[in-house]
C-alpha cells in the first residue's frame, strides 16, 4: 500500500546534515543537533517498522510516476528491520562521537558527513529500483571516503587509497551489471525485473550479470578473494568511524546481495555451490587472519571478514530456515560489531595503545566496564544464552541437511577460532598484569569529566542491552527473521505491492 | 556503429584494468577513469541505438508510434558521469595528499597501515 511518510528516515537525516553544515564551526551545537536528530530518526524508524509489521509492504512512487516508470521506494520487513538497526547504530555512534572524535575532525565537518552516510544507508535499504540502489551506494561510498580520510594522518590516507580504489572498482562492476540487465529486460524496477527475468532467453548473459552483481557486492561486503582492502584500512580511522563501517558498510553489501539474489536472480545449483565454497573460504581465511594479529582493531577487522562467511553461507544454502538464520545473524552482527569497535575505542582511551601485548590489568582497574565488555565479546562468540548462538543452530542444521559438509566444518572451525581469539584477548587485555613499560601512555579516560564519561559509556550500554535482548528474547527475533525469510522466498506480495494486484500471473509460482 | 562502440568499450575496459594493475598511482587513477567511461558507453550501447527518432510525441498524435530512441540510458549515463566526476576529483586530491606524505608514486610504498601492527 502507498505510504507518503516512507522516506522520513532518509529526509530526516538529510535535513539534519544540511542543518549541521550551517553550524560549521560551532562544535557544541553540532553535537546537540546530531544526537537529538538521531534520536528523532530512531523514533521515525520505529514508527516505520511498526507500520510495516502491521500493514505489510509499504511503497512510495516518487513524483507519483507509476512503477515501473518512476523511482519506487519499498519498505518490507527486511528493509524496515535494517532501518531500525541503522538508527540504533547511528544513535550510538553519534553519542560516542561527541567525546570520541577530536575537535579538529568535528571542525572539518565530521558530523554532516556522518549524517550523509546515514542518508545513503537508509536510502539503500528502501530503494526499489536497481539504479537508485546504485546511486545510494555512491552516496554511501563518497561519505565513507571522507570519513575514512578525515584527519589526513599517514596510515589513514594510505589505507584510504586501498579502500577508495576497491570501492570504485566495485561500483564499476555494479554499473556494468546494471547495463547488461537493462539491455536484457529494458527495465530497472526490481519488482518488474523479477517478472521479466524469467522470460529472458539469453540465460548465459543473465548469469554473467548475476555474477557481476556478486563481484560488485562481494567487494563491498569483503568476501574471500576480495577482502584484502578491509583489514588494511579499517583500523586506521578513529574508533567511532570504524564502528559505523564495521557495523553497517559490509552489511549493506550483504543486504543488496540477498535482495538481488532472491528477487531478480534465483540461484541455480552452480551459483549456490559457488556461494557455499566462497563462504567456507571466507570463514577460514578470516579466522586464520584473526589468529595472528596483536592489534585489537586489525583482529576485529579479520573477524568481520570471517563472520561475513556465515551470512553468505546462509544465502548459498537458500532454504527457508537457512535464510532465517542469515537474517538473525545479520541482526546480531550489526549490533555486536558496532559495539566491538566502540569498546576498542574505550580501551584505547584508557591504555593509549591498540596492541594487546602491551595491555593488561583492565579488570583490576575498571571491573564494571570490563564486565560490560565481556558481554560484548562473548555475544560475538555465541556462548549460549547470548545473541551469537541462536542463528548458528539454523545454519548448522541446514548445512547438514544440504550435505554441505565443508561449510559445516568451516563454520565450526570459525566459531572455535573466534572463541580462541576472544579468550586470548580477554586474558591479555583484562586478566594479565599490566606489563611494566618504560613509558606507558597516560590514561586519558580517567581524567574525563562525569558527563563525558557518560557519553562514552552510554552507547556501549545501550548496544549491550540490545544484544542481551536479542539473546534472551531470541524467540521474538526468530519470529521476525522467519517472516523476513518467508517474504524473501515468495516475492509475489512484493511485486504486487509495487506494480499493482494484477501484476503477477496466476501461473507463475516459484 | 554498434561494432565500433563494442570495440571501443572493449578497449576501454582492457586498458582500464591494465592501468589499474600497474604500480604507479597516477596510472591507477587513469585506469579508474577509463573503466568508468567504458561502463557508461556500455549502458549507451545496451540501451539500443536509434538514430534520428527522438521520443517526442507529435502534436497531432496521442502516443508514440514506431521505433523511437530510449531516453532512459541517457539519463542513467548522465547520473553516472556526475557521480564518477565527484568520486574522481576526490581520488585525485587523495592521491596528491598521499604523494605529499610519502614522496613516492609507487603503490608498494603504501605499507604504513600494515607494518605498524
Amino acid at each position: 500500500m502507498t505510504d507518503q511518510y516512507l522516506l522520513l528516515p532518509v529526509l530526516g537525516h538529510l535535513t539534519i546534515a544540511i542543518a549541521l553544515i550551517f553550524c560549521w564551526r560551532r562544535i557544541l551545537v553540532q553535537q546537540i543537533i546530531s544526537v537529538a536528530g538521531n534520536l528523532l530518526v530512531l523514533i521515525m524508524s520505529i514508527a516505520l517498522f511498526h507500520k510495516t509489521w502491521h500493514q505489510g509492504h509499504l511503497t512510495l512512487q516518487a513524483g507519483n510516476w507509476q512503477a515501473p516508470f518512476g523511482i519506487t521506494f519499498v519498505s518490507d520487513t527486511f528493509s524496515a528491520t535494517m532501518l531500525l538497526l541503522t538508527a540504533f547504530t547511528g544513535l550510538a555512534v553519534s553519542m560516542y562521537s561527541t567525546v570520541g572524535i577530536s575537535k579538529n575532525r568535528i571542525q572539518y565537518g565530521y558530523f554532516p558527513i556522518l549524517h550523509f552516510l546515514l542518508v545513503g544507508l537508509n536510502g539503500a535499504f528502501l530503494a526499489g529500483d536497481i539504479f537508485n540502489l546504485y546511486v545510494w551506494f555512491e552516496v554511501i561510498i563518497i561519505s565513507s571516503f571522507v570519513l575514512m580520510t578525515l584527519g589526513g594522518k599517514k596510515p589513514q590516507v594510505e589505507g584510504g587509497i586501498k579502500y577508495v580504489t576497491l570501492n570504485l572498482l566495485a561500483s564499476v562492476m555494479f554499473l556494468t551489471a546494471i547495463a547488461i540487465l537493462y539491455g536484457l529486460t529494458g527495465s530497472l524496477n526490481m519488482a518488474d525485473l523479477s517478472l521479466k527475468m524469467s522470460g529472458v532467453s539469453n540465460r548465459g548473459l543473465a548469469d554473467i550479470a548475476g555474477l557481476l552483481f556478486f563481484i560488485g557486492f562481494g567487494i563491498k561486503s569483503a568476501v574471500f578473494p576480495l577482502y584484502f582492502w578491509l583489514p588494511s584500512s579499517y583500523h586506521t580511522p578513529p574508533s567511532a568511524v570504524a564502528a559505523v563501517f564495521g557495523g553497517l558498510l559490509t552489511k549493506v553489501g550483504i543486504y543488496a546481495l540477498i535482495r538481488v539474489y532472491t528477487l531478480i536472480f534465483i540461484p541455480d545449483d552452480f551459483t549456490r555451490t559457488v556461494f557455499l565454497i566462497i563462504a567456507s573460504l571466507t570463514l577460514l581465511t578470516g579466522a586464520l587472519g584473526a589468529l595472528i594479529k596483536e592489534n585489537m582493531r586489525t583482529l576485529f577487522s579479520y573477524l568481520i571478514v570471517c563472520h561475513i562467511g556465515y551470512l553468505l553461507g546462509g544465502l548459498g544454502l537458500y532454504t527457508h530456515l537457512a535464510l532465517a538464520g542469515t537474517i538473525f545473524y545479520l541482526v546480531h552482527d550489526v549490533i555486536v560489531k558496532t559495539n566491538l569497535f566502540l569498546i576498542t575505542g574505550l580501551v584505547n582511551k584508557i591504555r593509549g595503545t591498540m596492541n594487546t601485548e602491551q595491555q593488561g590489568g583492565l579488570y583490576d582497574q575498571y571491573p564494571r566496564l570490563s564486565i560490560l565488555m565481556a558481554i560484548v565479546l562473548f555475544s560475538l562468540v555465541g556462548i549460549p544464552p547470548l545473541s551469537g548462538f541462536w542463528p548458528k543452530i539454523n545454519l548448522f542444521r541446514e548445512s547438514m541437511a544440504y550435505h554441505a559438509w565443508y561449510l559445516l566444518v568451516a563454520m565450526i572451525l570459525a566459531s572455535f577460532v573466534t572463541l580462541f581469539v576472544i579468550a586470548r584477548l580477554w586474558g591479555n587485555v583484562f586478566w594479565k598484569k599490566a606489563p611494566a613499560l618504560e613509558s606507558s601512555p597516560p590514561d586519558s579516560f580517567a581524567g574525563l569529566s562525569k558527563g563525558r564519561k557518560f557519553m562514552l559509556v552510554t552507547p556501549v550500554v545501550m548496544l549491550v542491552l540490545l544484544s542481551l535482548y536479542i539473546g534472551f528474547f531470541a524467540e521474538r527475533i526468530n519470529v521476525l527473521s522467519d517472516r523476513i525469510a518467508h517474504e524473501l522466498l515468495d516475492p509475489a506480495p512484493y511485486i504486487k505491492s509495487v506494480l499493482g494486484p494484477d501484476a503477477v500471473p496466476a501461473t507463475q509460482t516459484r | 556503429m554498434e561494432l565500433l562502440l563494442l570495440i571501443l568499450i572493449g578497449v576501454f575496459y582492457a586498458t582500464g584494468i591494465f592501468m589499474m594493475l600497474r604500480r604507479s598511482m597516477v596510472k591507477l587513477l587513469i585506469g579508474i577513469i577509463l573503466l568508468g567511461n567504458g561502463a557508461n558507453l556500455l549502458i549507451f550501447l545496451l540501451g539500443g541505438i536509434t538514430r534520428g527518432k527522438p521520443p517526442i510525441i507529435p502534436e497531432a498524435e496521442k502516443a508514440l508510434t514506431g521505433a523511437y530512441a530510449d531516453p532512459v540510458p541517457q539519463a542513467l549515463i548522465l547520473t553516472a558521469i556526475v557521480i564518477s566526476f565527484g568520486l574522481q576529483s576526490f581520488a585525485i586530491v587523495l592521491l596528491k595528499r598521499v604523494h605529499v606524505l610519502i614522496q613516492s608514486d609507487d603503490l608498494n610504498d603504501l605499507n604504513t597501515p600494515d607494518t605498524s601492527i
